[in-house]
């Protein structure tokens, strides 16, 4: 089923592209961020779960708890709203223009995929109309990449470490962008639902 | 001790400008050397160029693109940081075993068996397949053509020495590839890594050649292409299957990387799958 096309004139006011980075704890947290999507979202959403080359079945897992067109990205793949996009595994996932494209360049942080490389090229890409989301991890992938999406006039948001498996991705991504929106687990999804164009929904600010 | 440079444009850079001088960069490095990046993955290509350019501690791509077109040595570098794509042995080991399972019986019906591994890079792919054959009973048959764009790459994988570290995972992938025997029969621990055996290279002819800019050179049963079109773009993806699919004998073999694919190009209809998860279609006659 072909999904909405991102052009200039749809994305003009809504968030273009959600981009989701975790590790240790991460199948949870994506369950659940995930599950409270609504099935008619008209944004797409593109996930770096740090993965061991012999993962088990993410997509199916979080296949289960939505309507939303969750897959493994091939390389070139359009981004079409509607749709949650998993880096596969042993792969780094870029953002290009209106596609994904991979690469098996060096593990970044010793992760491939890493959530650095899908941020960096997110903000390139769509730049503040990206919305990057740290959530429960044991390392500090993600940072750099969200605060480069900040930077580019984006939107963050971090899982608040007290509801994370493991605090330390959160922690650290809390540290260096205290523009981010703090939220517990489940009220991720509801924050994502009210992002409507460049306006900023009210929330618990790292820096506060 | 966590890794430094930050491969890649400070967030402030202009991304129209970025765009404009990478452009002219890949311009001027087809101008001036041959080699024609232009329809590379912009991503992908762009993450590399910095790297490079925050290696050379250069400030800008355009400070780049002056020591390329005046310095060879600088264009090496930057061939080899463009060119090399280091995988593993037996990388995705379900395909080799889908290779086993699926393609070996078919290529045992030939009475000669021409296999094309388009952009070799390091040989860990060339001495995969090699000692697949070897077990099959089907290398004496083979005779294999393994080309790059990069000399240099070339005469590393020609020398078929990998580090002793990665031994271990290329042990565990060889055998979920359905390796039947020792993996360690086929190297020698040296000093300088492990060495494999040069008899495995024995009906294996390295040549450079450009998947971008050079023509079809002969006609193959099978042709290996896994995970090095990822770095092209959709345009120029199209234009090597084109030479592919004009290399392949009828009802030849094209493999792909586990998460490529033949939808959305313009050959999807000439092949029919052998194994469509594992990406190893059969050109239709």
């Amino acid at each position: 089923m072909p999904g909405k096309r991102f052009t200039e004139s749809s994305a003009e006011r809504d968030p273009a592209l959600v981009v989701v980075g975790a590790s240790a704890g991460g199948l949870h947290a994506l369950q659940v961020m995930v599950s409270g999507l609504p099935a008619d979202w008209d944004t797409a959403m593109a996930v770096v779960q740090h993965r061991s080359r012999d993962s088990y079945a993410l997509c199916e897992l979080l296949q289960d708890v939505t309507q939303l067109r969750v897959c493994e990205v091939e390389d070139k793949q359009e981004i079409t709203a509607g749709s949650v996009y998993l880096a596969p595994p042993d792969y780094h996932l870029f953002v290009e223009d209106q596609h994904f494209s991979l690469s098996i360049d060096a593990p970044v942080r010793w992760s491939r995929p890493s959530i650095d490389v899908l941020f960096e090229s997110a903000a390139d890409a769509y730049g503040d109309r990206t919305v990057g989301v740290v959530l429960t991890g044991a390392n500090s992938d993600g940072t750099r990449g969200l605060r480069r999406i900040v930077d580019a006039g984006g939107q963050a948001v971090i899982q608040d470490p007290a509801t994370a498996e493991v605090r330390v991705m959160p922690e650290s991504a809390r540290r260096a962008v205290s523009e981010a929106c703090v939220l517990p687990l489940d009220a991720i999804s509801g924050h994502l639902r009210q992002l409507r164009g460049r306006n900023r929904v009210p929330c618990a600010r790292a820096g506060e | 001790m966590e890794p430094v440079a930050l491969p890649n444009a400070p967030a402030t850079y202009g991304a129209d400008i970025e765009r404009i001088e990478i452009e002219l960069l890949l311009e001027g490095v087809y101008r001036h050397y041959g080699f024609d990046f232009r329809s590379y993955a912009y991503a992908s290509l762009k993450r590399r160029l910095w790297k490079r350019i925050q290696a050379e501690g250069l400030p800008t791509v355009s400070a780049l693109q002056e020591r390329v077109l005046h310095d060879p040595h600088m264009m090496e570098r930057l061939l080899l940081d463009l060119s090399v794509n280091v995988t593993a042995m037996f990388r995705d080991p379900t395909f080799y075993a889908a290779f086993r399972q699926k393609a070996i019986p078919v290529l045992r019906t030939y009475p000669f068996i021409r296999l094309w591994h388009a952009g070799c890079s390091t040989g860990e792919e060339v001495f995969s397949m090699a000692i697949l054959l070897e077990e099959e009973g089907l290398y004496e048959r083979a005779r294999i053509y393994a080309t790059d764009i990069n000399e240099v790459v070339l005469q590393q994988a020609k020398a078929g020495i990998f580090p002793l570290d990665k031994m271990q995972e290329y042990t565990n992938n060889y055998l979920r590839a359905g390796g039947k025997r020792s993996f360690s029969e086929y190297y020698t621990a040296r000093y300088e890594g492990a060495l494999f055996n040069p008899s495995l290279l024995r009906n294996v002819v390295f040549a450079q050649h450009n998947l971008v800019t050079d023509r079809s050179f002969a006609e193959f049963n099978v042709i290996l292409c896994r995970n090095v079109m990822i770095y092209f773009d959709r345009p120029l993806q199209n234009r090597v299957h084109e030479l592919f699919h004009g290399s392949l004998t009828n009802f030849g073999l094209l493999a792909l990387g586990s998460k490529e694919s033949l939808k959305l190009t313009e050959f999807e209809d000439a092949y029919e799958p052998l194994d469509a998860r594992e990406k190893i279609y059969r050109k239709l006659g």
